[in-house]
């Protein structure tokens, strides 16, 4: 550290000289490329996205291909499902209860404007299991889980401990990524198929208690509306949200550069990225199930 | 050297990075059971060198033979069973912070060997004693450990399916300089008793000088000196001299910029 009373003649000292010197070579060198540089700037970015979705594609081709080649890791993939599936439950239940209850209130102050109250059973049903139960929870877990593997796998990253699983003749493809994958790929749905029943009481208890429906004709809206395929399509919009969180927050990881801030950054980017593609590949599977 | 063919032959690794050449034309051999350290100053291609010769990184030009077979651009099948022959202590330890200190040790045992954990954690309990470790540390996180025992543990695992070669990462950077030369000691004795051959890299000249049978000083990405341990403080090489010597000024110029 320079000495607190010399510092400020040191920066006004450092930064006068800095321009002066030649100013010809530079103005001459910011005009010509002042031409190019958007144009430059642009090309590099788009380069630099051709480049992560070549990688994210070279990862998940990698990863999966190893998903059906042994050897397996049952124990850690134990532990992941208890991880992901387990301890998830209760910010998966919270959600799923609170948008239940929310779209009931909601749902009735607009179909009252139509007499038509009846149908709110109906429509939190449909909402939650087409698409409230696997967005909401896909977010949330992403949030939770996909986090975590960011930071797990990208500490593991820099203080070479994968490093060392391969200098342990153990792939870590194998050992960290496909354990990830394949439990979240499996628990997802089952999270969601718990929220959708959480969710669906969540309406129910508003609808009951405070909009005064029948509990049995309630109930028997619920289920004469209900189709197969609006759980399906639930279930796996839930497998894919599941799989896209443990890719990203794997892909992070393993990619992550530098010490704590390196990981930060995986952190941040596999949450945003996991949200954003949930959010985009539930239209795709949405148009896929339901588009006429 | 002698007659025996080379554990580890290196011939005109090159390795860059970006515009930046790290590995300039590597040429390397280390006989069976012998012990060979790589000193140089930090950035100049130690660690690299290593990581190529365990498949980490693929060198851009040269080869690289383990046994006599070359081990640049193996599948994954065949590195993992050519990395069956490694171990390696990593500078930071690199213990498996989610793993038990016996769990750690016995890792290779277990997912390579294919052991029964009951029988791993017997040798694995064998294998910190040998490091100096009580059994009572077995059922202990790594974090829970000082940086010493880590390396320790980090030493017991590397050792623990008493692999042919060894490679040490640094093995004496972060810790004091008695438990540097206890580490030391430790390599030393771990490597005889293993009969392993030994390849380590390092900038602590009087750890290089204990654990070494033969020195080589990496430089700009050339080996500009390799020679017996025990000459490397008069090598008559003005690099050497600089940096045995830790002098900052001489031949060698300290690059502040990469």
């Amino acid at each position: 550290m320079p000495d607190p009373t010399s510092s400020p003649t040191l920066t006004v000292d450092s930064a006068a000289p800095n321009p002066a010197p030649n100013p010809a070579p530079n103005e001459a060198s910011n005009e010509t490329l002042g031409r190019f540089n958007f144009l430059a700037v642009i090309g590099r970015i788009i380069l630099a996205f051709f480049q992560q979705v070549g990688r994210l594609s070279m990862f998940t081709a990698s990863a999966v291909s190893h998903c059906v080649r042994p050897p397996f890791f049952p124990r850690q993939l134990l532990g992941q499902m208890v991880e992901i599936g387990y301890y998830s439950l209760p910010v998966v239940g919270l959600t799923t209860i609170f948008s239940g209850m929310v779209l009931a209130l909601q749902s009735y102050t607009g179909f009252a404007r139509f007499s038509a109250e009846g149908a709110v059973a109906t429509v939190v049903v449909i909402s939650i299991t087409r698409e409230l139960g696997p967005v909401l929870a896909g977010l949330m877990v992403a949030g939770r889980v996909g986090a975590a593997m960011a930071a797990e796998v990208g500490t593991m990253r820099v203080t070479e401990q994968i490093d060392a699983l391969t200098t342990l003749s153990t792939n870590p493809m194998k050992y960290l990524v496909v354990p990830r994958l394949v439990a979240a790929c499996l628990m997802l749905p089952c999270l969601v198929l718990v929220g959708d029943v959480i969710g669906v009481y969540g309406g129910y208890l508003i609808g009951v208690n405070k909009l005064d429906f029948n509990a049995a004709s309630y109930i028997q809206n619920t289920w004469d509306y209900l189709e197969t395929l609006d759980v399906v399509s639930g279930l796996v919009k839930a497998a894919v949200f599941g799989f896209l969180i443990a890719l990203m927050g794997c892909y992070m990881g393993y990619n992550s550069r530098g010490g704590a801030q390196g990981v930060g950054v995986s952190v941040r980017n596999a949450v945003v990225s996991a949200s954003i593609l949930i959010l985009i590949s539930n239209y795709m599977i949405t148009e896929l199930f339901f588009a006429q | 050297m002698s007659a025996s063919p080379p554990k580890i032959a290196l011939s005109g690794v090159k390795k860059r990075f970006g515009r930046k050449v790290v590995l300039d034309g590597i040429d390397l051999e280390v006989a069976p059971r012998e012990s060979v350290v790589i000193i140089g100053g930090s950035g100049t291609g130690k660690s690299v060198t290593l990581k190529c010769v365990l498949g980490l990184l693929k060198p851009d030009a040269g080869s690289i033979k383990v046994d006599g077979e070359e081990v640049v651009g193996l599948g994954d099948r065949a590195r993992e069973r050519i990395n069956t022959k490694f171990g390696m202590l990593f500078q930071s330890a690199a213990l498996f912070d989610s793993l038990t200190v016996w769990e750690n040790v016995a890792f290779g045992l277990i997912q390579g060997h294919k052991m029964a954990r009951r029988k791993a954690r017997e040798k694995a309990i064998e294998k910190l004693a040998q490091v100096g470790l009580g059994a009572d540390v077995a059922d202990l996180s790594p974090s829970e450990l000082s940086g010493g025992m880590q390396k320790r543990v980090g030493l017991a695992r590397a050792i623990a399916d008493d692999p042919e070669i060894i490679f040490f990462d640094e093995p004496t950077t972060g810790l004091d300089p008695i438990m540097a030369d206890v580490i030391n000691d430790l390599i030393v004795k771990c490597v005889k008793e293993v009969g392993a051959t030994a390849l380590s890299i390092t900038h602590d000249i009087a750890s290089a000088r204990k654990i070494g049978d033969r020195i080589a000083m990496l430089y700009h990405g050339k080996l500009i000196w390799v020679g017996p341990a025990a000459t490397v403080l008069d090598s008559g090489n003005p690099y050497v001299d600089q940096f045995v010597h830790g002098r900052a000024d001489g031949p060698i110029q300290m690059e502040l910029r990469g």
